[in-house]
């Protein structure tokens, strides 16, 4: 079975790679373009660590081939915010201890980075059924749901500064 | 969690994979949304040698609403299907139980075709259209026939489409009065314990209407006839939902599994339609 020749634009990069079609697109994200904030968790679909987001939706990359992402526009942590310049979602995480072992975190967050795209102003309800695909071990929920609540408020006080 | 490997296709026409179909014979399956197929095929239940992806062709994607008619193409999303307000004003169950099926990320993926013509006794939608009453389109070699949703589902996993057809839509009536797609499961993602789909209509204190069926109860989705007919012309009462349940009851077919004995199923399954009539009930 012969590799197939796949694109993809992470992160605003134009990325080529050649994958097998059984090749899940979490580990051509991680093992072969080392990209490796979106982690493995369950690799059954249920927990969410490697929630990357591709074209505009919020995708569990352990349940998708590459060769469906052939083409696409991905998103992972990485591009979201780095070390020197955090996202608004990375701080208010790390102000409200939205984390403790970090390791569904890059999942929680950019997850909560489309939620927040398509309603600006949820309540903490719909935070919570939005965050739904997202398991957490470690916090109980409770300040994941703040930090993104505190970071929805800080993104609009943003917009309204520039409008 | 590596599947088999596989020859992965991308045709950009019904046609075009119709035609892989016949050629890769039952080494082919289509991939939709691939929610259901993929985890199957990672465990290594699934052997599927030439996949098939169906989502370059965009003529299976979309929602047309018509005066009395909603047609929705295969490949729409839950995610999709959640979205559309015209949807939600013509047949407002579809919203209300999609919201109910897995996560956020699994429903910008999972299909509606896909969800039925897996044949997951599981899944919520096969229920669900035989509620509404659809039809549905079998595209193959041979031309195009339609299938009720009532008569598509013949065991787990075994439904009235050839191996080389694909389900292109699915079509059913709008509808108006009380609606309520009611679910009880152990947690976010999970399949139904039990779950109910039920439209139904008044004239004054009246029910003149009802369509009843229940999901994961049965190694198929169970429209329940004598159910519906059990809410017509009553109240919707205590003495008529007792009657309502009491029929249903004869019409499922439960098994023990991680969710429960059968004496528990057929618990929850009364009671969550008991709960599904009192809400439609109160919508109509």
């Amino acid at each position: 079975m012969g590799k197939m020749h796949i694109k993809l634009t992470v992160n605003g990069e134009a990325k080529e790679v050649l994958a097998e079609p059984r090749e899940l697109l979490i580990h051509t994200l991680r093992e072969q373009l080392e990209i490796t904030g979106p982690h493995i968790g369950c690799e059954t679909s249920h927990c969410g660590a490697c929630t990357v987001e591709m074209n505009g939706k919020s995708v569990k990359a352990c349940t998708m081939f590459a060769a469906q992402a052939n083409g696409a526009e991905i998103t992972t942590i990485e591009g979201l915010g780095y070390p020197d310049n955090l996202h608004v979602l990375q701080q208010t995480f790390r102000e409200h201890h939205g984390l403790q072992c970090g390791y569904c975190t890059p999942g929680m967050i950019t997850r909560a980075h489309r939620l927040l795209q398509e309603n600006p102003n949820p309540t903490e309800e719909e935070v919570r059924f939005g965050m739904a695909g997202n398991l957490c071990r470690c916090t109980g929920y409770q300040n994941i749901v703040k930090a993104i609540m505190a970071a929805a408020t800080e993104m609009n006080a943003a917009k309204e500064a520039a409008e | 969690m590596i599947p088999a490997a596989f020859e992965y296709h991308r045709p950009g026409d019904v046609d075009a994979a119709i035609a892989l179909l016949q050629t890769h014979g039952d080494e082919a399956r289509v991939l939709a949304g691939g929610h259901s197929l993929i985890p199957m095929m990672k465990l290594r239940m699934a052997a599927v040698e030439h996949l098939i992806d169906l989502q370059d062709v965009t003529a299976l994607q979309g929602i047309q609403i018509a005066s009395d008619t909603v047609t929705i193409g295969a490949m729409t999303t839950q995610h999709d299907l959640i979205a559309d307000d015209g949807l939600a004003k013509v047949a407002p169950i579809i919203r209300e139980a999609a919201l109910q099926i897995a996560d956020p990320q699994v429903r910008y993926m999972g299909t509606i075709g896909g969800n039925v013509a897996n044949g997951d006794p599981g899944n919520d939608m096969p229920g669900l259209m035989q509620c509404v009453d659809a039809v549905f389109t079998l595209v193959g070699p041979d031309g195009t026939r339609e299938v009720k949703a009532r008569e598509f589902f013949e065991a787990a996993y075994m439904t009235a489409r050839d191996d080389e057809e694909i389900l292109t839509q699915i079509r059913f009536p709008t509808h108006a009065g009380g609606y309520a797609y009611e679910k009880q499961k152990r947690k976010i993602g999970d399949y139904a314990t039990a779950a109910a789909a039920v439209l139904l209509t008044r004239d004054g204190g009246m029910c003149n209407a009802a369509s009843v069926a229940m999901t994961n109860l049965s190694d198929v989705p169970v429209f329940s006839e004598n159910a519906s007919a059990a809410l017509v012309g009553s109240a919707c009462d205590a003495g008529a939902v007792k009657a309502a349940v009491d029929a249903m009851l004869e019409d499922i077919d439960p098994s023990e599994d991680n969710r429960g004995p059968v004496e528990f199923k057929r618990h929850v399954a009364g009671v969550i339609l008991g709960h599904a009539i009192a809400r439609a009930w109160s919508r109509a």
